[in-house]
Protein backbone atom coordinates (compact mmCIF):
# COMPACT_ATOMS: atom_id res chain seq x y z
CA UNK A 1 0.00 0.00 0.00
CA UNK A 2 1.97 3.57 -1.01
CA UNK A 3 1.33 6.36 1.23
CA UNK A 4 -2.18 8.69 0.84
CA UNK A 5 -4.60 6.06 -0.69
CA UNK A 6 -6.78 4.21 0.84
CA UNK A 7 -9.70 1.89 -0.24
CA UNK A 8 -12.52 0.80 1.75
CA UNK A 9 -13.15 -2.81 2.44
CA UNK A 10 -15.50 -4.04 -0.15
CA UNK A 11 -18.61 -4.63 1.83
CA UNK A 12 -21.81 -5.24 -0.14
CA UNK A 13 -24.31 -2.86 0.52
CA UNK A 14 -22.27 0.11 0.83
CA UNK A 15 -24.33 3.23 1.86
CA UNK A 16 -23.51 6.58 0.16
CA UNK A 17 -20.69 8.94 1.96
CA UNK A 18 -22.26 11.04 4.68
CA UNK A 19 -19.77 13.61 3.85
CA UNK A 20 -16.84 13.75 1.35
CA UNK A 21 -14.07 16.28 0.81
CA UNK A 22 -12.87 17.31 -2.54
CA UNK A 23 -9.60 19.42 -3.38
CA UNK A 24 -10.34 21.26 0.10
CA UNK A 25 -8.01 24.20 0.61
CA UNK A 26 -7.91 27.29 2.66
CA UNK A 27 -5.40 29.99 1.74
CA UNK A 28 -3.98 32.83 4.07
CA UNK A 29 -2.45 35.28 2.39
CA UNK A 30 0.07 33.33 0.43
CA UNK A 31 0.05 30.30 2.58
CA UNK A 32 -1.87 27.73 2.02
CA UNK A 33 -3.51 26.41 5.78
CA UNK A 34 -4.85 23.46 4.26
CA UNK A 35 -4.62 22.52 0.93
CA UNK A 36 -6.27 19.56 -1.54
CA UNK A 37 -7.84 17.49 1.26
CA UNK A 38 -10.26 14.58 -0.36
CA UNK A 39 -12.07 11.90 1.85
CA UNK A 40 -15.41 10.48 2.73
CA UNK A 41 -16.61 9.99 5.70
CA UNK A 42 -19.27 7.29 6.33
CA UNK A 43 -22.23 6.79 8.25
CA UNK A 44 -21.29 5.77 11.63
CA UNK A 45 -17.53 5.83 11.12
CA UNK A 46 -15.24 8.23 13.59
CA UNK A 47 -12.54 10.05 11.44
CA UNK A 48 -9.12 10.91 13.73
CA UNK A 49 -7.12 14.22 11.85
CA UNK A 50 -3.69 14.40 13.79
CA UNK A 51 -0.92 16.06 12.80
CA UNK A 52 1.29 19.00 14.97
CA UNK A 53 0.44 22.33 15.92
CA UNK A 54 -0.02 24.83 13.00
CA UNK A 55 -0.73 21.69 10.60
CA UNK A 56 -3.98 22.81 9.39
CA UNK A 57 -6.08 20.45 11.19
CA UNK A 58 -8.28 23.06 12.99
CA UNK A 59 -8.76 25.05 9.50
CA UNK A 60 -9.39 21.67 8.41
CA UNK A 61 -12.43 21.58 10.70
CA UNK A 62 -13.64 24.46 10.45
CA UNK A 63 -13.73 23.94 6.59
CA UNK A 64 -16.30 21.08 6.94
CA UNK A 65 -18.22 22.75 9.22
CA UNK A 66 -18.55 25.47 6.48
CA UNK A 67 -17.15 28.13 10.02
CA UNK A 68 -14.72 29.51 6.96
CA UNK A 69 -15.26 29.53 3.51
CA UNK A 70 -13.15 27.45 1.51
CA UNK A 71 -10.50 29.18 -1.40
CA UNK A 72 -10.54 25.67 -3.10
CA UNK A 73 -12.90 22.28 -3.36
CA UNK A 74 -16.27 21.40 -2.07
CA UNK A 75 -17.78 19.71 0.73
CA UNK A 76 -20.62 17.69 0.12
CA UNK A 77 -23.12 15.93 2.71
CA UNK A 78 -25.84 13.28 2.36
CA UNK A 79 -28.58 16.04 3.75
CA UNK A 80 -32.25 14.08 4.84
CA UNK A 81 -34.65 15.09 2.74
CA UNK A 82 -38.11 15.37 3.60
CA UNK A 83 -39.29 11.36 2.16
CA UNK A 84 -36.38 10.47 4.68
CA UNK A 85 -34.26 9.66 2.25
CA UNK A 86 -30.94 11.75 2.00
CA UNK A 87 -29.24 13.59 -0.82
CA UNK A 88 -25.64 14.94 -1.28
CA UNK A 89 -25.38 18.08 -2.09
CA UNK A 90 -22.68 20.97 -2.34
CA UNK A 91 -22.82 22.90 1.02
CA UNK A 92 -21.74 25.94 -0.63
CA UNK A 93 -24.77 25.97 -2.50
CA UNK A 94 -26.82 26.02 0.47
CA UNK A 95 -28.31 29.63 2.49
CA UNK A 96 -26.89 30.65 4.60
CA UNK A 97 -30.03 29.71 6.73
CA UNK A 98 -30.08 26.30 5.72
CA UNK A 99 -26.42 25.83 6.66
CA UNK A 100 -27.47 27.66 10.26
CA UNK A 101 -30.28 24.91 10.46
CA UNK A 102 -28.05 22.31 9.66
CA UNK A 103 -25.60 23.37 12.52
CA UNK A 104 -27.54 23.39 14.89
CA UNK A 105 -29.79 19.98 14.16
CA UNK A 106 -28.05 17.86 12.17
CA UNK A 107 -24.40 18.86 13.34
CA UNK A 108 -22.55 19.24 16.44
CA UNK A 109 -19.60 21.02 16.87
CA UNK A 110 -17.69 20.55 20.08
CA UNK A 111 -14.52 23.27 20.84
CA UNK A 112 -11.53 22.96 22.13
CA UNK A 113 -12.52 24.81 24.92
CA UNK A 114 -15.56 24.37 26.71
CA UNK A 115 -16.49 27.93 27.37
CA UNK A 116 -16.03 28.93 24.12
CA UNK A 117 -19.16 26.48 23.59
CA UNK A 118 -21.24 27.41 26.33
CA UNK A 119 -22.60 30.12 27.09
CA UNK A 120 -20.93 30.40 30.52
CA UNK A 121 -23.89 32.83 32.41
CA UNK A 122 -26.73 30.98 31.90
CA UNK A 123 -27.57 27.90 33.95
CA UNK A 124 -26.82 24.57 32.41
CA UNK A 125 -30.25 23.56 31.84
CA UNK A 126 -30.82 26.86 29.33
CA UNK A 127 -27.49 25.70 27.88
CA UNK A 128 -28.26 22.37 26.81
CA UNK A 129 -31.97 23.09 26.02
CA UNK A 130 -31.12 26.46 24.02
CA UNK A 131 -30.95 24.27 20.26
CA UNK A 132 -34.46 22.60 20.78
CA UNK A 133 -35.92 26.18 21.95
CA UNK A 134 -34.54 27.84 18.72
CA UNK A 135 -36.18 25.11 16.90
CA UNK A 136 -39.46 26.43 18.68
CA UNK A 137 -39.88 23.86 21.31
CA UNK A 138 -41.63 26.13 23.81
CA UNK A 139 -42.62 23.86 27.03
CA UNK A 140 -40.31 24.52 29.84
CA UNK A 141 -41.39 20.92 31.95
CA UNK A 142 -40.37 19.09 28.85
CA UNK A 143 -37.22 21.39 28.34
CA UNK A 144 -36.17 20.87 31.17
CA UNK A 145 -36.74 17.30 31.42
CA UNK A 146 -34.89 16.83 28.49
CA UNK A 147 -32.11 18.74 29.77
CA UNK A 148 -31.91 16.56 32.80
CA UNK A 149 -32.02 13.61 31.15
CA UNK A 150 -29.24 14.51 28.55
CA UNK A 151 -27.30 15.91 32.29
CA UNK A 152 -27.12 12.43 33.32
CA UNK A 153 -26.50 11.01 29.86
CA UNK A 154 -22.84 12.81 29.93
CA UNK A 155 -22.84 11.84 33.76
CA UNK A 156 -23.28 15.24 35.24
CA UNK A 157 -25.56 15.40 38.28
CA UNK A 158 -28.99 16.50 37.11
CA UNK A 159 -29.55 18.13 40.29
CA UNK A 160 -27.15 20.95 39.45
CA UNK A 161 -29.16 21.68 36.20
CA UNK A 162 -29.66 25.13 37.21
CA UNK A 163 -25.75 25.86 37.97
CA UNK A 164 -24.02 28.09 35.46
CA UNK A 165 -21.08 26.11 33.98
CA UNK A 166 -18.64 28.55 35.62
CA UNK A 167 -19.26 26.83 38.76
CA UNK A 168 -18.33 23.69 37.18
CA UNK A 169 -14.71 21.79 36.58
CA UNK A 170 -13.28 21.99 33.27
CA UNK A 171 -14.59 17.94 32.52
CA UNK A 172 -17.65 19.24 33.81
CA UNK A 173 -18.38 21.40 31.40
CA UNK A 174 -16.88 19.78 28.42
CA UNK A 175 -19.55 16.67 29.13
CA UNK A 176 -22.07 19.63 29.18
CA UNK A 177 -21.12 21.14 26.04
CA UNK A 178 -21.41 17.83 24.69
CA UNK A 179 -24.69 16.96 25.99
CA UNK A 180 -25.80 20.89 24.55
CA UNK A 181 -24.77 19.39 20.72
CA UNK A 182 -26.14 16.52 20.92
CA UNK A 183 -29.64 16.87 22.36
CA UNK A 184 -31.37 17.37 18.83
CA UNK A 185 -30.12 13.85 17.54
CA UNK A 186 -26.96 14.87 15.47
CA UNK A 187 -25.77 12.58 12.57
CA UNK A 188 -22.23 14.01 12.68
CA UNK A 189 -20.48 15.63 15.32
CA UNK A 190 -16.90 17.85 14.77
CA UNK A 191 -14.94 17.73 17.40
CA UNK A 192 -11.41 19.93 18.42
CA UNK A 193 -9.43 18.68 20.69
CA UNK A 194 -11.78 17.88 22.68
CA UNK A 195 -10.00 16.37 25.65
CA UNK A 196 -6.79 18.65 25.36
CA UNK A 197 -6.45 20.78 28.55
CA UNK A 198 -8.17 18.25 30.73
CA UNK A 199 -6.00 16.01 33.31
CA UNK A 200 -5.51 12.73 32.61
CA UNK A 201 -7.93 10.59 34.36
CA UNK A 202 -10.80 13.01 33.24
CA UNK A 203 -9.38 12.56 29.95
CA UNK A 204 -9.93 8.91 30.03
CA UNK A 205 -13.44 9.34 31.61
CA UNK A 206 -14.70 12.07 28.74
CA UNK A 207 -12.97 9.44 26.05
CA UNK A 208 -15.17 6.71 27.87
CA UNK A 209 -18.38 8.41 27.25
CA UNK A 210 -17.47 9.78 24.27
CA UNK A 211 -16.96 6.21 22.76
CA UNK A 212 -20.06 4.54 24.57
CA UNK A 213 -22.35 8.05 22.78
CA UNK A 214 -20.90 7.23 19.95
CA UNK A 215 -21.73 3.79 19.38
CA UNK A 216 -25.04 4.32 21.12
CA UNK A 217 -26.62 7.12 18.93
CA UNK A 218 -24.44 5.74 16.01
CA UNK A 219 -22.86 9.17 15.10
CA UNK A 220 -20.10 9.98 12.58
CA UNK A 221 -17.35 12.59 14.19
CA UNK A 222 -14.32 14.27 12.70
CA UNK A 223 -11.70 14.14 15.82
CA UNK A 224 -9.07 16.38 15.38
CA UNK A 225 -6.37 15.73 18.20
CA UNK A 226 -2.71 15.72 18.40
CA UNK A 227 -2.82 12.58 20.82
CA UNK A 228 -2.37 9.73 18.88
CA UNK A 229 -4.06 7.37 22.21
CA UNK A 230 -7.18 9.21 21.38
CA UNK A 231 -7.56 8.19 17.82
CA UNK A 232 -6.43 5.07 18.60
CA UNK A 233 -9.29 4.76 21.47
CA UNK A 234 -12.60 6.38 19.07
CA UNK A 235 -11.67 6.19 15.23
CA UNK A 236 -11.78 3.64 13.22
CA UNK A 237 -9.80 5.63 10.31
CA UNK A 238 -7.19 8.46 10.37
CA UNK A 239 -5.66 11.42 8.31
CA UNK A 240 -2.30 12.34 9.01
CA UNK A 241 -1.74 16.27 8.04
CA UNK A 242 2.05 17.92 7.72
CA UNK A 243 2.24 21.81 7.08
CA UNK A 244 -1.61 21.65 5.44
CA UNK A 245 -1.85 18.20 3.31
CA UNK A 246 -2.59 15.16 4.33
CA UNK A 247 0.29 13.02 4.16
CA UNK A 248 -1.15 9.73 5.25
CA UNK A 249 -4.39 8.35 5.49
CA UNK A 250 -5.38 4.86 6.14
CA UNK A 251 -7.56 2.11 9.09
CA UNK A 252 -5.89 3.82 12.77
CA UNK A 253 -4.42 0.40 13.43
CA UNK A 254 -2.76 0.50 10.54
CA UNK A 255 -1.53 3.59 10.38
CA UNK A 256 -0.39 3.41 14.16
CA UNK A 257 1.48 -0.17 13.97
CA UNK A 258 2.62 0.27 10.01
CA UNK A 259 3.15 3.91 9.36
CA UNK A 260 3.95 4.91 5.72
CA UNK A 261 5.23 8.23 5.65
CA UNK A 262 7.97 9.49 7.34
CA UNK A 263 6.78 12.34 8.91
CA UNK A 264 4.11 9.65 10.42
CA UNK A 265 6.77 7.23 11.21
CA UNK A 266 8.19 10.42 13.40
CA UNK A 267 4.55 10.77 15.23
CA UNK A 268 4.50 7.14 15.85
CA UNK A 269 7.69 6.95 17.88
CA UNK A 270 7.34 10.64 19.39
CA UNK A 271 5.14 9.62 22.06
CA UNK A 272 5.86 8.91 25.27
CA UNK A 273 5.87 5.50 27.19
CA UNK A 274 5.56 6.00 31.07
CA UNK B 1 -57.56 73.17 24.58
CA UNK B 2 -57.15 76.04 22.07
CA UNK B 3 -53.88 75.89 20.52
CA UNK B 4 -51.21 78.44 21.00
CA UNK B 5 -50.49 80.56 18.10
CA UNK B 6 -47.56 79.09 16.11
CA UNK B 7 -44.01 80.00 16.66
CA UNK B 8 -42.37 82.34 13.59
CA UNK B 9 -39.28 81.02 12.15
CA UNK B 10 -39.70 77.45 12.12
CA UNK B 11 -41.33 74.94 9.45
CA UNK B 12 -44.24 73.56 10.23
CA UNK B 13 -43.63 70.85 12.89
CA UNK B 14 -39.84 72.30 13.09
CA UNK B 15 -38.29 69.56 11.07
CA UNK B 16 -37.66 70.57 7.66
CA UNK B 17 -39.56 69.29 4.84
CA UNK B 18 -36.54 66.97 3.77
CA UNK B 19 -35.93 65.21 6.71
CA UNK B 20 -39.69 64.65 7.18
CA UNK B 21 -39.76 63.10 3.63
CA UNK B 22 -37.09 60.96 5.10
CA UNK B 23 -38.48 59.95 8.10
CA UNK B 24 -41.59 59.37 6.56
CA UNK B 25 -40.21 56.54 3.95
CA UNK B 26 -38.48 54.99 6.85
CA UNK B 27 -42.10 54.73 8.31
CA UNK B 28 -43.64 53.68 4.94
CA UNK B 29 -40.53 50.69 5.03
CA UNK B 30 -41.58 50.13 8.81
CA UNK B 31 -45.30 49.50 8.18
CA UNK B 32 -44.28 47.18 5.05
CA UNK B 33 -42.24 44.97 7.34
CA UNK B 34 -43.80 44.51 10.29
CA UNK B 35 -41.42 44.67 13.69
CA UNK B 36 -38.60 45.17 11.57
CA UNK B 37 -35.91 47.73 12.84
CA UNK B 38 -35.33 50.89 10.08
CA UNK B 39 -32.48 52.98 10.77
CA UNK B 40 -33.25 56.70 9.57
CA UNK B 41 -31.65 59.23 9.82
CA UNK B 42 -31.73 60.96 13.39
CA UNK B 43 -31.60 64.72 13.97
CA UNK B 44 -30.85 66.30 16.70
CA UNK B 45 -34.19 67.72 18.21
CA UNK B 46 -34.50 70.37 21.18
CA UNK B 47 -34.68 67.99 24.14
CA UNK B 48 -32.22 65.47 25.35
CA UNK B 49 -31.79 61.89 24.36
CA UNK B 50 -34.19 60.04 26.41
CA UNK B 51 -36.49 62.14 26.33
CA UNK B 52 -38.80 61.18 23.11
CA UNK B 53 -36.53 62.24 20.46
CA UNK B 54 -37.69 59.20 18.17
CA UNK B 55 -41.12 60.04 19.25
CA UNK B 56 -41.33 63.43 18.42
CA UNK B 57 -39.57 62.96 15.10
CA UNK B 58 -42.45 60.26 13.86
CA UNK B 59 -44.94 62.51 15.09
CA UNK B 60 -42.71 65.56 13.01
CA UNK B 61 -43.02 64.04 10.20
CA UNK B 62 -46.31 62.49 9.95
CA UNK B 63 -48.40 65.26 12.11
CA UNK B 64 -51.07 67.12 9.63
CA UNK B 65 -53.11 70.63 10.00
CA UNK B 66 -56.07 68.49 10.78
CA UNK B 67 -54.49 66.16 13.31
CA UNK B 68 -55.39 66.29 17.10
CA UNK B 69 -52.68 65.48 19.38
CA UNK B 70 -52.30 64.09 22.34
CA UNK B 71 -49.43 63.25 24.57
CA UNK B 72 -48.75 60.95 27.35
CA UNK B 73 -46.39 60.03 29.27
CA UNK B 74 -46.73 57.30 31.83
CA UNK B 75 -50.48 56.78 31.11
CA UNK B 76 -50.85 60.60 32.43
CA UNK B 77 -51.26 64.05 29.87
CA UNK B 78 -50.13 66.01 32.66
CA UNK B 79 -46.27 65.21 33.65
CA UNK B 80 -43.48 67.39 32.65
CA UNK B 81 -42.43 65.28 29.54
CA UNK B 82 -46.16 65.24 28.31
CA UNK B 83 -46.89 68.96 28.90
CA UNK B 84 -43.68 69.88 27.17
CA UNK B 85 -43.89 67.81 23.77
CA UNK B 86 -47.57 68.92 23.81
CA UNK B 87 -46.39 72.89 24.12
CA UNK B 88 -43.47 72.01 21.19
CA UNK B 89 -46.06 70.64 18.36
CA UNK B 90 -48.76 73.14 19.68
CA UNK B 91 -46.56 76.24 19.51
CA UNK B 92 -44.45 75.12 15.71
CA UNK B 93 -47.62 73.58 13.86
CA UNK B 94 -50.65 75.24 15.63
CA UNK B 95 -52.62 71.89 15.89
CA UNK B 96 -55.26 70.97 18.01
CA UNK B 97 -54.12 69.53 21.12
CA UNK B 98 -56.48 67.65 23.45
CA UNK B 99 -55.96 65.46 26.77
CA UNK B 100 -58.80 62.71 25.33
CA UNK B 101 -58.05 59.72 23.72
CA UNK B 102 -61.24 59.25 21.81
CA UNK B 103 -60.70 63.07 20.61
CA UNK B 104 -57.24 62.50 19.49
CA UNK B 105 -56.11 61.78 16.05
CA UNK B 106 -52.82 61.08 16.71
CA UNK B 107 -51.13 60.16 20.25
CA UNK B 108 -47.40 60.36 21.46
CA UNK B 109 -46.82 58.22 24.29
CA UNK B 110 -44.07 57.11 26.30
CA UNK B 111 -44.92 54.06 28.47
CA UNK B 112 -48.61 53.27 27.93
CA UNK B 113 -51.12 52.99 25.74
CA UNK B 114 -54.39 54.10 26.94
CA UNK B 115 -56.87 52.32 28.60
CA UNK B 116 -59.79 53.09 26.53
CA UNK B 117 -60.05 51.14 23.39
CA UNK B 118 -57.95 52.85 20.20
CA UNK B 119 -60.58 53.10 17.07
CA UNK B 120 -59.30 53.26 12.97
CA UNK B 121 -57.48 55.80 12.19
CA UNK B 122 -55.58 56.76 14.80
CA UNK B 123 -51.84 56.42 15.75
CA UNK B 124 -50.11 55.73 18.26
CA UNK B 125 -46.15 57.12 18.22
CA UNK B 126 -44.30 55.40 20.78
CA UNK B 127 -40.57 56.80 22.58
CA UNK B 128 -38.78 54.31 22.32
CA UNK B 129 -35.16 54.15 24.11
CA UNK B 130 -33.92 50.82 22.94
CA UNK B 131 -35.33 49.16 19.93
CA UNK B 132 -33.23 46.04 19.92
CA UNK B 133 -34.74 43.32 21.76
CA UNK B 134 -31.62 41.21 22.08
CA UNK B 135 -29.63 43.96 23.19
CA UNK B 136 -28.39 42.65 26.66
CA UNK B 137 -28.11 39.60 25.52
CA UNK B 138 -25.91 39.73 22.20
CA UNK B 139 -23.71 42.63 22.31
CA UNK B 140 -22.89 42.89 18.42
CA UNK B 141 -25.13 44.84 16.37
CA UNK B 142 -24.05 42.77 13.15
CA UNK B 143 -24.82 40.06 15.03
CA UNK B 144 -28.36 40.74 16.10
CA UNK B 145 -28.80 41.86 12.59
CA UNK B 146 -27.91 38.17 11.55
CA UNK B 147 -30.28 36.73 13.98
CA UNK B 148 -33.28 38.99 13.22
CA UNK B 149 -32.89 38.00 9.07
CA UNK B 150 -32.38 34.69 9.87
CA UNK B 151 -35.23 34.69 12.31
CA UNK B 152 -32.99 32.93 14.92
CA UNK B 153 -34.24 34.05 18.46
CA UNK B 154 -33.24 31.00 20.54
CA UNK B 155 -31.65 33.47 22.67
CA UNK B 156 -34.49 35.05 24.03
CA UNK B 157 -35.97 31.63 24.75
CA UNK B 158 -32.56 31.38 26.87
CA UNK B 159 -33.48 34.28 28.59
CA UNK B 160 -37.13 33.92 29.57
CA UNK B 161 -35.96 30.06 30.40
CA UNK B 162 -33.80 31.53 33.22
CA UNK B 163 -36.37 33.99 34.42
CA UNK B 164 -38.57 30.51 35.11
CA UNK B 165 -35.42 28.32 36.09
CA UNK B 166 -34.22 30.95 38.80
CA UNK B 167 -37.50 32.68 40.04
CA UNK B 168 -40.32 30.94 38.92
CA UNK B 169 -41.68 32.91 36.06
CA UNK B 170 -40.91 35.39 33.33
CA UNK B 171 -39.76 38.11 35.59
CA UNK B 172 -39.85 40.91 32.26
CA UNK B 173 -42.69 43.09 33.36
CA UNK B 174 -42.11 46.03 31.09
CA UNK B 175 -40.24 45.82 27.73
CA UNK B 176 -41.78 42.48 27.42
CA UNK B 177 -40.29 40.93 24.09
CA UNK B 178 -43.41 40.24 21.58
CA UNK B 179 -43.29 38.57 18.31
CA UNK B 180 -44.91 40.51 15.16
CA UNK B 181 -46.72 38.79 12.57
CA UNK B 182 -44.81 35.34 13.27
CA UNK B 183 -41.75 36.72 12.26
CA UNK B 184 -39.88 39.56 13.75
CA UNK B 185 -38.72 39.53 17.55
CA UNK B 186 -39.29 43.06 18.67
CA UNK B 187 -39.26 45.15 21.79
CA UNK B 188 -42.58 47.06 22.57
CA UNK B 189 -40.97 49.82 23.86
CA UNK B 190 -41.00 50.02 28.19
CA UNK B 191 -44.77 49.87 28.06
CA UNK B 192 -45.99 47.80 30.98
CA UNK B 193 -46.63 43.86 29.68
CA UNK B 194 -50.30 45.24 31.30
CA UNK B 195 -50.15 46.67 27.34
CA UNK B 196 -49.04 44.26 25.82
CA UNK B 197 -52.50 42.11 24.78
CA UNK B 198 -53.28 46.32 23.09
CA UNK B 199 -50.94 45.56 20.79
CA UNK B 200 -51.99 42.42 19.34
CA UNK B 201 -54.86 43.20 16.22
CA UNK B 202 -54.71 46.85 17.28
CA UNK B 203 -57.15 48.79 14.59
CA UNK B 204 -54.60 51.92 14.90
CA UNK B 205 -51.22 52.06 13.43
CA UNK B 206 -48.12 51.89 15.95
CA UNK B 207 -45.18 53.67 15.11
CA UNK B 208 -41.67 52.92 17.00
CA UNK B 209 -39.46 55.78 17.05
CA UNK B 210 -36.48 55.54 18.58
CA UNK B 211 -33.84 58.74 18.52
CA UNK B 212 -30.34 57.87 19.80
CA UNK B 213 -30.50 54.49 18.60
CA UNK B 214 -31.46 55.80 15.29
CA UNK B 215 -34.31 53.22 14.81
CA UNK B 216 -38.08 53.08 13.54
CA UNK B 217 -40.07 49.93 13.81
CA UNK B 218 -44.17 49.77 13.06
CA UNK B 219 -47.53 47.56 13.89
CA UNK B 220 -49.66 48.19 11.37
CA UNK B 221 -53.20 48.38 11.98
CA UNK B 222 -54.46 44.98 12.57
CA UNK B 223 -51.55 43.03 12.90
CA UNK B 224 -51.23 39.94 14.88
CA UNK B 225 -48.11 40.41 18.03
CA UNK B 226 -48.18 37.56 20.50
CA UNK B 227 -46.45 37.84 23.85
CA UNK B 228 -43.27 34.93 24.03
CA UNK B 229 -43.82 32.80 26.94
CA UNK B 230 -43.82 28.98 27.25
CA UNK B 231 -46.41 26.44 26.77
CA UNK B 232 -46.67 25.56 30.89
CA UNK B 233 -46.46 29.14 31.52
CA UNK B 234 -48.28 31.24 29.76
CA UNK B 235 -48.46 35.18 29.12
CA UNK B 236 -50.17 36.70 31.67
CA UNK B 237 -50.89 40.54 32.71
CA UNK B 238 -50.64 42.26 36.08
CA UNK B 239 -53.62 42.28 38.41
CA UNK B 240 -54.24 44.20 41.47
CA UNK B 241 -56.02 43.25 44.48
CA UNK B 242 -57.17 46.84 44.84
CA UNK B 243 -59.38 49.36 42.73
CA UNK B 244 -58.59 53.01 42.01
CA UNK B 245 -59.32 55.48 44.79
CA UNK B 246 -60.74 57.85 42.14
CA UNK B 247 -62.99 55.83 39.98
CA UNK B 248 -62.81 52.11 41.50
CA UNK B 249 -61.82 50.61 38.14
CA UNK B 250 -60.35 47.12 38.73
CA UNK B 251 -59.01 46.35 35.21
CA UNK B 252 -56.78 49.54 34.35
CA UNK B 253 -53.13 49.67 34.98
CA UNK B 254 -52.79 51.12 39.11
CA UNK B 255 -50.40 53.14 40.26
CA UNK B 256 -49.26 53.04 43.76
CA UNK B 257 -48.58 56.12 45.74
CA UNK B 258 -47.61 56.75 49.13
CA UNK B 259 -49.53 59.65 49.97
CA UNK B 260 -47.99 60.76 53.51
CA UNK B 261 -45.39 60.80 55.65
CA UNK B 262 -46.99 57.51 57.47
CA UNK B 263 -46.56 55.38 54.37
CA UNK B 264 -50.20 55.70 53.18
CA UNK B 265 -50.68 53.75 50.12
CA UNK B 266 -53.20 54.94 47.94
CA UNK B 267 -54.05 53.10 44.26
CA UNK B 268 -54.54 55.39 41.04
CA UNK B 269 -55.27 54.52 37.61
CA UNK B 270 -51.82 55.26 35.66
CA UNK B 271 -54.09 56.64 32.34
CA UNK B 272 -55.43 59.82 34.04
CA UNK B 273 -57.70 60.32 30.72
CA UNK B 274 -59.45 57.38 31.52
CA UNK B 275 -59.16 57.89 35.20
CA UNK B 276 -62.06 61.50 34.42
CA UNK B 277 -63.96 59.66 31.83
CA UNK B 278 -64.94 57.13 34.62
CA UNK B 279 -65.51 59.86 37.47
CA UNK B 280 -67.65 61.70 34.94
CA UNK B 281 -69.65 58.35 34.00
CA UNK B 282 -70.04 58.40 38.15
CA UNK B 283 -68.03 55.66 39.02
CA UNK B 284 -66.34 56.90 42.73
CA UNK B 285 -63.58 55.48 44.47
CA UNK B 286 -62.66 55.07 48.06
CA UNK B 287 -61.37 58.54 48.66
CA UNK B 288 -64.82 59.33 48.23
CA UNK B 289 -64.98 62.72 46.16
CA UNK B 290 -65.48 62.13 42.51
Amino acid sequence: MSAGTHSPPSLPPSPPPLLSARGLGKRYGARWACRDVGFDLWPGEVLAVVGESGSGKTTLLNLLAQRVPPDAGTVRYALRDDAGGTAAVDLATLSEQRRRTLARTDWGFVEQHARDGLRMTVSAGANVAERLMALGASHYGRLRATACDWMSRVELDPGRVDDTPERFSGGMQQRLQIARNLVTGPRLVFMDEPTSGLDVSVQARLLDLLRSLVDDLGLSCVIVTHDLAVARLLAQRMLVMKDGAVVEQGLTDRVLDDPQHPYTQLLVTSVLQP
Amino acid sequence: MSAAPTAEGYTFAFLDEQTKRHVRRAILKAVAIPGHQVPFGSREMPLPYGWGTGGIQVTAAIIGREDVLKVIDQGSDDTVNAVNIRRFFARTTGVATTTRTADATLIQTRHRIPERPLRDGQIMVFQVPQPEPLFRLEPRRAETARLHALADYGLMSVRLYEDIAHLGAIAATYDYPVRVDGRYLMSPSPIPKFDNPKLHRSPALQLFGAGREKRIHAIPPYTTVESLAFEDHPFEVQRWPQACALCAATDSFLDELIVDDAGTRRHVCSDSDHCRERREAGHVGSDGSA
